[in-house]
């Protein structure tokens, strides 16, 4: 028996009527009804956003596979002549790109964009637009990314993309390709990591505190919490990267004061977060299988938690064991040898929560729970060889070998894809109603099971040999025990194809004669299993639920019915809106009634142009892609006009079950202030990597800065910083002359601060010209340039902000209670003005405080 | 605008801990049979952040760094290759007493004295505000523990290295 509070919240005590319920549906049909025929592009609802995303990742997983059976050809035998070294370099750094950054990542995105709601039981997450937008951005930089192997330009240079190799030696337009096609997907990346963190957060159902919330949550939270930090190092190392093949400024050049190494930090700053941002949400898939085929609530949830929080912690300080071998000195290497050692305890807490979930129930073998066995023995040697090479003696031997192969593809296959497939099986019901085979998925997890270890295992075997990674042959002399060793991974290669084979036939055969599976097929507790089957209709839950359990399906009686029959919240979509309620992200509690967009062409306009800015920037059309992202940015711009915000025609709105909530708040308790936040945190992190390099270069030179180098003085950035200071002083001003209605002043206020970020943002940028100093010389003005213009552009952004607030109020969409838009814009502007502090800080303070 | 949002994210609230010692043994016999504690006696408080779950966390990520770049900028800047390094010596391990001194007051502060209020017993599944405030305790405990474990590793490495190569 679950215990709740006295005040706890029951549903309707009786059945509404089924005329009302029948008007009630109808409402909500026509409000979530998917657009049909060519508009069919517009749709932005999670459900179908989720489900373009979910496929096109899967199509990308089958092509880096078939990279990897080509390479894998080429190996079969010594000395083979099947693929020349540069088609082969093209492909080891297409498989490695291809499969991290377009479908291990992107997967878990998609999938919980997908299922997110129903697991929290809400009918949208907080911006399907958004969500749309990072959709048609990741499918179009995919796209580009992709067909580059077919027109000879694909990347060469290893999925890491090491300088010098890649700033300096490699002609052509791979690795302009690679850097800006990549980072256009990772912002797709960040926004649906926005998405997924206020999702979890603020939409949940009321009732669902959050020692109740599903572990899948719990797990979402982390990783979008890890996208954040890890994603913006990278998008910081595109950057400098992709400006030193354009511009030749030297960031990379140790001629000229640069250093190759920065890139290496940057990168796996990124690069070993990465790892557990694919990891932990097949984990959580794991999390929501285990309990449902032991038939038990999950052994140790707290114990999960701490795994999760954990784990995304102690991945941020990892990064180093990437560089072992790179010269830095011993007490660093132990430093993160250490960290390394220390995230074993996390991952092996969760494993062994699992196990002890599956030993405390009675656990069913269907094929999900096949995948996930098998998942758990590959993970967990793949961890164990994960322990061997954190060591560094012993990585100082297997560094750049087939044993480092062979390792992360254990952890890689075992903890994301043999997950991932399990899961499908799973849920499928959910998606077209129809189970898969249990026969065909039990064949093609042993083929892929056994095709997997036949591959992967002698890798360990050949690394240790002494056979490199990224060589395109190897030579005869290496041995017969080299050679038949990688003719068993070739022929595993195949077996493992073999079974993807077999599984895709099994997802793709016509079950037209099946019959639908029942509802709640496999038993769950999660309010995922909630919908109807087959679901015809497209609103998520028929009415949203109070939670008392994080088993509702299990403990809450006629939780089903309850639902059904409307007897909760949101039964109904009287204004004809779609809605969904926001709650407290401690206590459940709902605050407010969010309104949410609809379909929209506008989205995937905004993604075509913006993709036409990094696509046109890759082959040096540096005219028409300013003008695409001016295109992107208009696009963007009516998206929030017309779109965002507003003032609504009635200021609260009866939820049901006795519950009024406001339609419209601002600052904290709104979606879209913690939509911001979490960007800026983003940005801010992108920026303080920037900073992270101009001190690296300080560790790097002997002299810092260099001597002969030209004086910024402190003029011109002090000019700079009191205007972007005073933009922001203006900004603060403006939301208090709002919510005074102080109109005129409020006006007054923003057009001032507009001028002074202005002014501000071309001081920052003339302190530099007017000292003299030249970016292509040294790395030294490279990287005050590189400050002045990051900062430049954050005070343009905050501009046009400012101007579109301006408007709003004009324009009679804000008031002194309606002011959502002055309330972001001013967290904006606190972000920006730390920025501006930090650069001139930094650029013109540090030279005077070094010497 | 949104005060209570902000309560419950606000790291700096530092309301009185509930104190299950306060209780006595006469307050416990008259406990509800489900470990809440007692009526009249303080309830957990309402609004609660979900900051202290990241606090131990933190505190570990900053000593990481903190010996890291320590140690990193010694080398490059200071010491040469071979010389002793026992100015880093002593920096890690002020770090570190630092560190383990501030996880500890909050793995009791934070998570101890939380997760033991009332006789409730995990796994703190209730849809009560004494539950979920036991929870987090719970969790806070948790990665306190591991936070600890975390900085002594992270710590090691200075004990066993002399100089900069």
């Amino acid at each position: 028996m679950k215990k709740t509070e006295p005040d706890d919240v029951e549903p309707l005590p009786y059945t509404p009527s089924e005329e009302v319920r029948e008007a009630q549906e109808r409402r909500l049909q026509k409000v979530w009804a998917v657009p049909k025929g060519w508009r069919y592009l517009s749709a932005v609802n999670n459900e179908t956003v989720g489900g373009w995303y979910t496929s096109a990742a899967l199509c990308f997983l089958l092509f880096g596979g078939v990279l990897a059976l080509l390479m894998r050809l080429q190996l079969a035998v010594p000395e083979n002549d099947f693929l020349s070294a540069g088609t082969y370099d093209e492909l080891f750094t297409m498989h490695g790109s291809v499969m991290m950054f377009l479908v291990a990542v992107p997967i878990f995105e998609a999938f919980s964009i997908m299922v997110l709601p129903e697991v929290l039981g809400s009918r949208e997450l907080p911006f399907p637009r958004l969500s749309a937008y990072g959709f048609w951005c990741y499918l179009i930089g995919a796209l580009f990314v992709c067909g580059s192997l077919f027109t000879d330009a694909a990347p060469r240079g290893g999925w890491f993309m090491y300088p010098p190799l890649t700033s300096e030696t490699l002609e052509g337009y791979g690795p302009d390709v690679w850097l800006l096609g990549l980072s256009f997907i990772e912002i797709a990346s960040i926004a649906a990591a926005v998405e997924l963190l206020v999702g979890v957060l603020k939409v949940r159902p009321p009732g669902m505190r959050i020692n109740l919330l599903p572990l899948y949550g719990w797990y979402l939270l982390v990783v979008a919490a890890m996208v954040l930090f890890a994603f913006p190092p990278l998008i910081a190392g595109d950057l400098l990267l992709e400006v030193a093949r354009a511009f030749d400024w030297p960031f990379f050049d140790a001629a000229r004061g640069g250093d190759p190494i920065l890139w290496q930090h940057l990168f796996w700053i990124f690069g070993h977060p990465e790892v557990y941002i694919v990891f932990l949400p097949s984990i959580a898939l794991v999390a929501m299988i285990v309990p449902t085929f032991a038939k038990t609530p999950m052994v140790g949830y707290g114990w999960v938690v701490l795994a999760a929080l954990g784990t995304g912690f102690l991945s941020f300080g990892l990064w180093v064991h990437h560089m072992f071998t790179t010269g830095i000195p011993g007490i660093s290497l132990g430093i993160f040898s250490a960290a390394s050692e220390a995230i074993a305890i996390p991952t092996g807490v969760q494993i062994f929560c699992f196990i002890a979930t599956m030993l405390a129930g009675k656990l069913e073998i269907r094929t999900p729970v096949l995948f996930i066995l098998g998942g758990f023995s590959t993970f967990i040697i793949g961890g164990l060889t994960g322990v061997m090479v954190a060591l560094v003696p012993f990585d100082l031997q297997a560094h750049d070998s087939y044993f480092v192969v062979g390792h992360l593809h254990s952890v890689l296959i075992g903890g994301t894809i043999f997950p991932i497939v399990g899961a499908i099986y799973y849920f499928m019901p959910l998606v077209n109603g129809k189970h898969l085979s249990e026969r065909l998925g039990t064949v093609a997890f042993w083929l892929m099971f056994a095709g997997f270890n036949a591959t992967f295992v002698p890798m360990h075997l050949t690394g240790l040999l002494g056979m490199p990674r990224r060589v395109f042959t190897y030579p005869t002399e290496l041995g017969d025990t080299v050679a038949w060793l990688n003719l068993t991974s070739t022929i595993g290669a195949f077996v493992l194809a073999g079974g993807v084979a077999v599984f895709l036939f099994d997802l793709l055969r016509p079950k037209k004669n099946q019959p639908y599976a029942k509802r709640n097929p496999w038993g769950a507790g999660t309010l995922e299993w909630l919908p109807d089957i087959p679901e015809e209709v497209p609103w998520g839950v028929r009415s949203i639920p109070e939670i008392d359990s994080r088993y509702p399906l299990w403990d809450q009686p006629d939780f089903v019915k309850h639902v059904d029959e409307g007897r909760f919240y949101l039964a109904d979509a009287e204004e004809l809106e779609r809605e969904t309620l926001v709650t407290t992200p401690v206590d459940g509690k709902p605050i407010y009634c969010l309104r949410v967009g609809g379909p929209t062409f506008v989205t995937l306009i905004a993604a075509v142009f913006t993709g036409g800015f990094f696509i046109l920037a890759t082959f040096h059309l540096y005219v028409p892609a300013i003008v695409s992202a001016g295109l992107a940015i208009a696009a963007i711009v009516r998206w929030l006009w017309k779109g965002t915000g507003g003032i609504p025609a009635k200021d609260d709105k009866d939820v049901g079950l006795g519950l009024v909530l406001p339609t419209y708040v601002s600052g904290s308790k709104s979606v879209g202030w913690w939509g911001m936040l979490i960007t800026m945190l983003a940005d801010v992190t992108a920026f303080l990597s920037l900073v992270f390099g101009y001190f690296f270069y300080w560790t790097t030179n002997a002299e810092w800065p260099p001597p002969g180098a030209p004086d910024l003085g402190l003029l011109w950035p002090g000019v700079a910083l009191a205007l972007l200071l005073g933009a922001w002083l203006c900004t603060v001003a403006a939301r208090s002359l709002n919510r005074a209605d102080r109109g005129p002043l409020y006006h007054a206020a923003l057009t001032v601060g507009a001028l002074a970020a202005a002014g501000g943002a071309g001081a920052i940028l003339w302190a530099p010209a007017a000292a003299g100093m030249d970016p292509t010389t040294h790395v030294y003005p490279a990287m005050v340039w590189m400050l002045a213009i990051w900062t430049a552009l954050h005070a343009g952004l905050g501009v046009l902000m400012q101007l579109y607030c301006v408007a709003r109020r004009a324009a009679g969409h804000m008031d002194a209670t309606h002011g959502a838009e002055v309330v972001n814009v001013t967290l904006y502007w606190h972000f920006a003005a730390f920025t501006a502090f930090v650069t001139v800080a930094v650029t013109a303070g540090f030279p005077i405080a070094a010497g | 605008m949104g005060t209570e949002a902000q309560h419950e994210n606000d790291p700096g609230d530092d309301r009185e801990p509930y104190d299950p010692e306060a209780l006595g043994p006469e307050s416990l016999e008259q406990e509800p049979l489900d470990g809440d504690p007692p009526e009249g006696q303080k309830p957990p408080e309402e609004r609660e952040s979900l900051w202290w779950l990241a606090a131990s966390p933190l505190l570990w990520l900053a000593h990481f760094l903190a010996s890291y770049l320590t140690a990193a900028i010694w080398c490059a800047k200071v010491g040469a290759e071979h010389d002793p390094i026992g100015p880093v010596r002593v920096a890690i391990l002020v770090y570190t007493l630092l560190a383990l001194g501030g996880i500890v007051a909050i793995g009791f502060f934070r998570g101890l004295r939380p997760h033991e209020l009332g006789t409730a017993t995990v796994p703190h599944d209730f849809d009560t505000m004494a539950d979920r405030h036991r929870f987090l305790g719970f969790a806070v405990l948790l990665l306190s523990g591991l936070s600890f474990v975390a900085v002594v590793y992270v710590a090691l490495p200075a004990v066993f290295y002399g100089s900069c190569r």
